[in-house]
């Protein structure tokens, strides 16, 4: 059937399944992808179907798991890589930043990267230190480096299969609050392009854009908003790099106002640089200032306070009521 | 074209054949050990241990009642009170027979699984479970007990134990410092980094990997191919493989090079031989990659078991001892219990508190909008 309900967890286990078999170059690897089918059980049951070729219990190392995946990627296979956890990556960051990112510029384009590196990422389920965090801003500021996060079943779906397909390197941000959300998957179906943002929710007063945990928050936020009378429109963003500035910038000159939505720290966050091109491209349309809601510039507070950092329905609300009132 | 890189690019052997000749060597090395899983105590020629009927029973008391701690806590977990807990069980002599070898004024940077070796510093184990209950990411000053803050990223604290005793050495001082870390982490290009400092360095500090034959869902294969404790000679230092369930064993080796880093020879990498005999964590599923007959296997080593063995076949211990040290447990079980239900949720302000030991303009810029915000709702509910 062309058509299923699946759970986000189970959209990518799908998606990577298909690559496996539709590529024999395309490799998993990672720490406890196989038998255990990996901690969110993304990999189950692939390393039985597949084998131990193909779906790799890597040592515990994370520089060790990017830097052999390069090495992989250069001898011409697809290695599509788990990070356990977002606060997990950083012994990887300088395999993934300083080399991964500049390979293919420095070999004048005549390699090509296509390395996907999966990082379950942000809050909202209670977890210890390390377990939270949301560094997309980190590596969506590194060039060479694509970064998307999708928000929903499908385009866990189909963004995977296009990351996979990418002669690029592609940091894929999975939400991981959200990996047992249900949506409908059509498996035959034509999907738009990976960089292209997506309006999750059409309205005339205010744009909101979020991407990743934040689109379900904004998307409630905007019915809220509506039961007031407000029409909100939600922008989910699926790219933070590249950004679809085109797409926000049509909605920005319809609504006049614009509010970025994300779990990560405000300060130099993604919402920094949304906030900077639309200010230069909608400078006469804005009604308002581009406003932020984000996470604080504090570490990653422990799980008891994790609901007051986290931007949830009140503080978005907030945000679009103080836009509204300029 | 030479001749050899041609060959590379032919289809190669398969990995499972590479894997097969590459097999754990097969001569498992021998382990230091006092004290047979059958409670027998037996003699090494490197590291006999004198210990008196008092301290025999003290290290027993040490391990019952960590293991008590332990039970507790998972069983806290269970009830929704924390919302993890890492578990020691089947760990308790390697941690208590290192934790009982150290000095106070000896270091310990810990993982995230050390509450035996929290036990013996004096930490109140009330404080370690903060972090897994989600209120704090510490609980405890590491200067008190010189005991560091547990390390959730996987090997990071081996580099700071090293740092730590060039320090100590710089200072002149006989201090000593340990470092726990796993098998798994064995893996990480941090623990080979602190293997080269502390060896061009000649840092006094003392290796200390448990090797509980799994790292999550990862058995120690996928790890390394050579017995952990040979990784040392490579670094310049010795190594040494202990029976991780073995008491006495643990206390003597570890002392012996902890005495060796006072002495200003350098570090050593001790390898604990134990078993985890519970899940990772309590996230964790082990059916779906281990086999129960193994944790059977090893639950025949059980740590505590043997020590009261022989505690028992030796007169060291009377009937009075094992009932006091029971109703001692159970106050300490109750005693968590209540402290961890009493523990509050900390006030919401906490999240600006200590991000810069100077203060920084953003911080209280956001702590203002956020008390602003947080009264907006007040004032609406008036
Ligand atoms: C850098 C890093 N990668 C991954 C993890 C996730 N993780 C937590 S514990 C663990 C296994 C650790 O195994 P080991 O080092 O053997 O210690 P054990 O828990 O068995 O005592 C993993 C993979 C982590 N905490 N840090």
């Amino acid at each position: 059937m062309a058509v299923q309900k699946l759970p986000i967890a189970k959209a990518l286990n799908e998606s990577l399944r298909k690559a496996l078999e539709t590529d024999p170059k395309v490799l998993i690897m990672g720490e406890d992808v196989g038998k255990l089918g990996g901690v969110f059980r993304v990999t189950d049951g692939l390393q039985k179907d597949f084998g131990e070729d193909r779906v790799i219990d890597t040592p515990l190392a994370e520089s060790g798991i990017v830097g052999t995946a390069i090495g992989l990627a250069l001898r011409g296979y697809r290695p599509v890589v788990e990070i356990q956890f977002d606060g997990f990556v950083f012994p990887a960051y300088d395999q993934i930043v300083t080399q991964l990112a500049k390979m293919h510029a420095r070999a004048l384009g005549k390699i090509k990267m296509p390395v996907v590196i999966r990082i379950p990422y942000g809050g909202g389920i209670g977890a210890v230190e390390h377990h939270s965090e949301s560094p997309e801003a980190l590596f969506a500021h590194v060039p060479g480096l694509k970064v998307v996060s999708p928000s929903n079943s499908s385009d866990a779906y189909w963004m995977l299969q296009q990351a996979i397909q990418s002669d690029d390197p592609v940091i894929f941000f999975e939400p991981k609050r959200r990996y047992w959300d249900k949506g409908e998957v059509d498996t035959e179906a034509i999907p738009g392009p990976l960089h292209k943002a997506r309006i999750a929710q059409a309205g005339s007063d205010i744009t909101l854009v979020a991407y990743g945990p934040m689109v379900k928050v904004c998307v409630e936020a905007a019915a809220a908003a509506a039961e007031e009378g407000k029409s909100v429109e939600v922008i989910d963003l699926r790219s933070m790099s590249p950004i679809d500035f085109d797409t926000i910038q049509t909605s920005v000159e319809k609504t006049g106002r614009l509010v970025v939505v994300h779990e990560a720290p405000v300060f130099y966050g993604s919402g920094a640089e949304i906030a900077a091109r639309i200010t230069e491209r909608c400078f006469y349309q804005l009604e308002a200032p581009v406003l932020r809601v984000g996470g604080f510039h504090a570490p990653y507070p422990p799980a008891r306070l994790e609901e007051e950092y986290l931007p949830g329905l009140d503080r978005v609300l907030d945000a679009v009521d103080r836009s509204l009132a300029y | 074209m030479t001749v050899e890189s041609t060959a590379a690019r032919k289809p190669r052997r398969s990995s499972k054949r590479v894997s097969a000749a590459n097999k754990p060597q097969s001569s498992e090395p021998q382990l230091v050990q006092l004290l047979t899983p059958e409670g027998e105590r037996v003699k090494h020629p490197e590291y006999e241990i004198d210990l008196t009927p008092d301290e025999l029973r003290g290290l027993y008391r040490d391990m019952v009642l960590t293991r008590r701690f332990d039970a507790e806590a998972t069983a806290l977990q269970r009830q929704g009170e924390l919302g993890l807990w890492a578990s020691l069980l089947g760990q308790e002599a390697a941690q208590i027979g290192s934790g009982r070898a150290l000095r106070d004024d000896d270091y310990v940077f810990p993982t995230y699984r050390e509450h035996g070796v929290a036990w013996c510093r004096g930490v109140d184990p009330t404080n370690l479970l903060g972090m897994f209950r989600g209120v704090n990411h510490g609980g405890w000053d590491p200067n008190t007990n010189n005991f560091h803050l547990y390390t959730i990223v996987i090997g990071s604290q081996t580099l700071h134990a090293t740092g730590y005793a060039m320090g100590v050495a710089k200072d002149g001082a006989d201090s000593a410092v340990i470092a726990y870390f796993g098998d798994g982490a064995s893996s990480q290009g941090d623990v080979a980094e602190s293997f080269t400092f502390s060896a061009v360095y000649n840092a006094p500090v003392v290796f200390f990997c448990q090797n509980n034959q799994w790292a999550i869902s990862e058995p120690t294969e996928k790890q390394t191919r050579v017995p952990l404790y040979q990784r040392a000679q490579g670094f310049g230092f010795p190594g040494v493989r202990v029976d991780g369930n073995d008491v006495l064993a643990c206390l003597a080796v570890t002392r012996s090079a902890l005495e060796r880093a006072r002495r200003g020879e350098g570090p050593t990498l001790i390898e604990a031989f134990t078993y985890r005999m519970g899940a990772h964590t309590t996230s964790d599923d082990p059916t779906k990659y281990r086999a129960d007959e193994e944790r059977q296997a090893w639950e025949a080593k059980d740590p505590i078991l043997r020590l009261r063995t022989y505690l028992e076949k030796a007169g060291l211990a009377d009937e009075a001892f094992f009932t006091s040290l029971d109703e001692e447990s159970e106050t300490l079980g109750k005693r968590v219990r209540e402290a961890v239900r009493a523990m509050p949720d900390p006030d919401h302000l906490a999240i600006f508190e200590n991000v810069y030991a100077d203060g920084h303009a953003l911080v209280d810029e956001e702590r203002a909008q956020f008390i602003a915000y947080q009264a907006s709702f007040a004032e609406e509910g008036n």
